[in-house]
């Protein structure tokens, strides 16, 4: 059963044709990775699959509801969580509450919240940090809070947006660990845009690629990577 | 749940709040009605501020057209306690829901047509401004001629009708501000307080949790109006005449929000100590200066004090004296989102 | 009511407004360009306008001639409160600065009335009631000068941002902030020079008013919010806007007064205010500002 599936969308903003009847599906239970160069329409895709803008044109389906015309908040209802590419920490709270506000998606009470919230961020290995303000943590932990805070509104769901960037290897391989983790043992959907190809290849079992809003192809990670059209987009057609 | 109510407060925290609370239930009986006078006036902005700062503070959302919910209130319960007999505590009740009827309409034009920050703030003034000169032409409550109260003799304290003397009132506005200081600590420990702090800080990232922004922003506004529009009513009855000009003005919609300003806008005690701050402060000048009465005219002196205040506060101590105050005192761990 | 009413209303309505154009071009060229929103506007063109009364009366001076001078000193007053406290607060919160210039705007009025007093002054000119009669329209003499008055100070100011070098370099930081400074542009001072032409303008339709109406401290209130709705109904940023909001609340007020309450003219203004924001915010001739 597919957890997530687009049938060719669209998007243009003015002048540019940002994402171009885009297809593909993210079964349940996978880590797929969505690739492609500056300015393929990556974010884009996700903004139309998080609410934050209306497609144009085809659907977006979740599980068997459409997605369509639903507000962010909807769309988080619905089962789908996302991280920010460049992270937004809730600055002023500590790193506990901004956990705990994720996690008060799923429960009123604020205790309850707090133990889950509790558990995500001992997963995460910033229970130490919890008392600290959100805006003092360094770029690595700001983006784990992000993530446990996405978390904590128990997706079925995880959109991660460039979540690798900025890491050096070993924090890099040390949120694969926990992705690989909260996949297996929670059952956690993601797909993920990213550019940090270690992470690539080490999480997705699936990779799509974009180019200038188009899918130009799809596959296994080792199969993408020798593929000649997503080379030329990322090399450039001499180089192949 | 409630048992959590202060537990995170340390414990010197929460003696020094008793002993404030313990000087302020006694204060009466020890000193002069001016004292007095000017405790009301203390309690007064402590609890509009407070009112306001739910708006501001906890949701974001600047007003600087509050006095419309103050005047509201005062006008609602004040015609229907003059013209029909009705008790003032129904008439607030009925100020409060209109004003936060009102609020709300002017949250949903805002919000939903994305208007934010300063142009926000501009149509709340433009709302509190067309309201002010409607006023001046409803002359079923006087227009600018004024609205009075029957003043009764101050012999007995009727709470009932809100007739009575100065202590009476002083106790009225304490459990105002008290009450509502209490309210605002038990809702920031809720989820709609972690939530309005959530919007506050990053509205798009709250969305993303699932949060429904357009309507905890409204709430906010609710709330915050219908608080407001309470203070006004008592002012109504303490002071007995309503004239539409100083009570819907953007003079005053400014005085309500400067003991928050310079207390700590977003903070649970800056409000409160603010107030405290200014208000003496303010008096204290008032009266040093008064020999000086023959060469300059003192009228203004006030309002250049405080905003001077509030100069000080934006260039040095943008997050207002309570923070800072909290640190020093050892009141406040690091992150004091929610004190 | 006779025709010719309407029409004398109405050109008395257009002069008027182009001095309320001036007034807003000041707040425009200030929201414009270092993207502040001056609370304290109507303040500090009260403050020109006392000027402008105590220089009648110690040199007999026509307000429209003291205009260089007052202007000269809301100028320097502008260019120290930018350059000596607003730009140290560049990364405060909007409403903090907002706030900021209430506060002044609170302690100008409180000054004015410690010094000047409540009551109404004006300036007694001897030209006061004469009239000019330009066809079918008769027209105020006063009115006349202080429409025209408005539209040389307009153009003076037109003329320095299109044609000379620093008026450019003034655009050029409201247009792209990081491109100016990319480009070596000397930010803060621009700031500065642009908050100081701002209050200029409010100086010199301050005097300009002062031919008109007369002046006391709480005007100030009044005429920020006119202010306002001015630049917001024409436009932030455009300076053509500016003149043309001004007009049409000139017209409108004027034609209020006619046909219904004149106390009432105010609350339409807010009221067409309301409707500006929610559904055209930038203005009638504004760029779409975020």
């Amino acid at each position: 059963m597919s957890a997530l599936r687009l049938r060719d969308v669209s998007k243009r903003f003015r002048g540019l044709q940002a994402v171009d009847r885009v297809s593909f599906e993210v079964p349940a239970g996978a880590i797929v990775a969505l690739i492609g160069p500056n300015g393929a329409g990556k974010t884009t895709t996700f903004n139309l699959i998080a609410g934050v803008t209306r497609h144009d044109a085809g659907e977006i389906r979740f599980g068997d509801r459409p997605l369509d015309g639903l507000k962010p908040h909807q769309v988080c209802a619905a089962g789908i969580a996302r991280t920010f590419q460049i992270v937004r920490p809730f600055g002023e709270l500590s790193v506990e509450e901004n956990v705990v506000v994720g996690c008060l998606h799923v429960t009123r009470d604020t205790h309850a919240a707090r133990t889950a919230a509790r558990e995500i961020l001992e997963r995460l290995d910033l229970w130490s940090k919890r008392s600290q303000r959100a805006a003092s943590l360094t770029l690595p932990d700001r983006k784990r809070l992000e993530v446990a805070r996405a978390l904590g509104t128990r997706p079925r769901l995880l959109l991660l947006d460039e979540v690798m960037a900025g890491l050096r290897p070993t924090e890099t391989d040390q949120m694969v660990a926990f992705f690989r983790e909260i996949n297996r043992d929670l059952g956690v959907t993601i797909l993920l845009i990213e550019h940090v190809m270690r992470a690539v290849m080490a999480l997705a079992q699936h990779v799509i690629v974009l180019n200038y809003g188009k899918k130009i192809a799809e596959g296994r990670p080792d199969a993408i990577v020798r593929d000649p059209a997503v080379l030329e987009c990322y090399l450039g057609e001499e180089a192949v | 749940m409630t048992s959590t109510w202060l537990s995170d407060v340390p414990s010197r925290g929460r003696l020094l709040l008793a002993a404030l609370l313990a000087v302020l239930l006694a204060a009466p009986f020890v000193v002069s009605s001016y004292v007095l006078s000017v405790l009301i006036l203390v309690l007064y902005f402590a609890y509009l501020g407070q009112a306001w700062n739910i708006m501001m503070g906890f949701a974001g959302q600047l007003s600087l057209g509050h006095a419309l919910y103050f005047g509201l209130g005062a006008y609602t319960a004040a015609a229907l306690y003059a013209k029909f007999g009705v008790t003032p505590w129904a008439g607030m009740a009925a100020g409060a829901i209109v004003s936060a009827i009102v609020g709300a309409f002017i949250g949903a034009l805002g919000f939903r047509f994305r208007i934010g920050g300063v142009y926000f703030a501009l149509l709340t003034i433009a709302f509190a401004e067309f309201t002010r000169i409607l006023f001046d032409h409803i002359d079923w409550v006087g227009g600018t001629a004024g609205f009075f109260l029957p003043v009764s003799n101050r012999d007995s304290n009727d709470l009932w009708n809100l007739r009575g003397d100065p202590t009476m009132f002083y106790y009225v506005w304490l459990a105002g501000a008290g009450g509502v200081l209490a309210l605002c600590r038990m809702l920031l420990s809720s989820r709609l307080g972690y939530y309005w702090l959530a919007i506050r800080e990053d509205e798009v990232a709250a969305q993303a949790l699932g949060i429904d922004t357009f309507r905890y922003k409204i709430a906010a506004v609710m709330l915050s109006a219908a608080l407001t529009a309470c203070g006004g009513v008592v002012y109504a009855f303490y002071y007995n005449t309503l004239f539409p000009e100083p009570i819907f003005s953007v003079a005053r919609s400014i005085d309500m929000l400067l003991g928050a300003v310079t207390g700590g806008v977003g903070t649970l005690m800056g409000p409160i100590v603010g107030a405290f701050i200014l208000t003496p402060l303010g008096e204290g000048l008032t009266i040093a200066l008064e020999p000086f009465q023959e060469v300059l005219r003192l009228d203004g002196i006030k309002q250049v004090f405080y905003g001077l205040c509030v100069v000080l506060i934006v260039v040095f101590q943008r997050h207002g004296v309570w923070p800072y105050l909290a640190r020093k005192l050892g009141l406040r761990q690091l992150t004091g989102a929610r004190t | 009511m006779l025709l010719d009413t309407y029409v004398n209303q109405i050109a008395s309505g257009i002069l008027t407004g182009l001095v309320y154009g001036l007034a807003a071009l000041g707040l425009s060229v200030i929201f414009g360009v270092c993207k502040i929103v001056n609370f304290a506007h109507g303040e500090m063109m009260v403050i020109a306008m006392y000027l402008a009364l105590v220089i009648f009366r110690w040199f007999g001076l026509d307000p429209l001639a003291s205009i260089p001078l007052v202007a000269a000193v809301l100028f320097l007053f502008g260019y120290a409160l930018q350059a000596g406290v607003i730009n140290r607060l560049i990364d405060v919160p909007d409403h903090m600065q907002f706030l900021l210039l209430a506060a002044i705007a609170i302690m100008i009025v409180s000054g004015c009335l410690m010094i000047f007093g409540p009551d109404a002054q004006n300036v007694p000119l001897s030209y006061a009631y004469d009239s000019y009669e330009i066809g079918p329209i008769l027209v105020d003499k006063v009115r006349v000068f202080a429409g025209g008055g408005a539209i040389v100070v307009a153009g003076i100011l037109t003329a320095f941002f299109r044609w000379t070098r620093t008026g450019k370099a003034i655009r050029a930081c409201a247009d792209n902030l990081t491109g100016a400074r990319v480009v070596g542009l000397n930010v803060q001072r621009l700031f500065a020079l642009s908050f100081g032409l701002g209050t200029a303008c409010i100086a010199a339709a301050g005097c300009i008013l002062l031919m008109l109406v007369d002046v006391h401290p709480y005007l100030a209130t009044e005429y920020t919010l006119l202010a306002f709705v001015v630049v917001i109904i024409g436009g932030l940023g455009s300076l053509t806007g500016a003149l043309l909001g001004g007009v049409l609340i000139g017209v409108s007020e004027a034609l209020a007064g006619l046909l219904i309450d004149p106390s009432l003219k105010s609350m339409f203004s807010f009221g067409l205010l309301i409707l500006v924001l929610l559904f055209r915010p930038q203005g009638l001739l504004g760029k779409r500002v975020q």
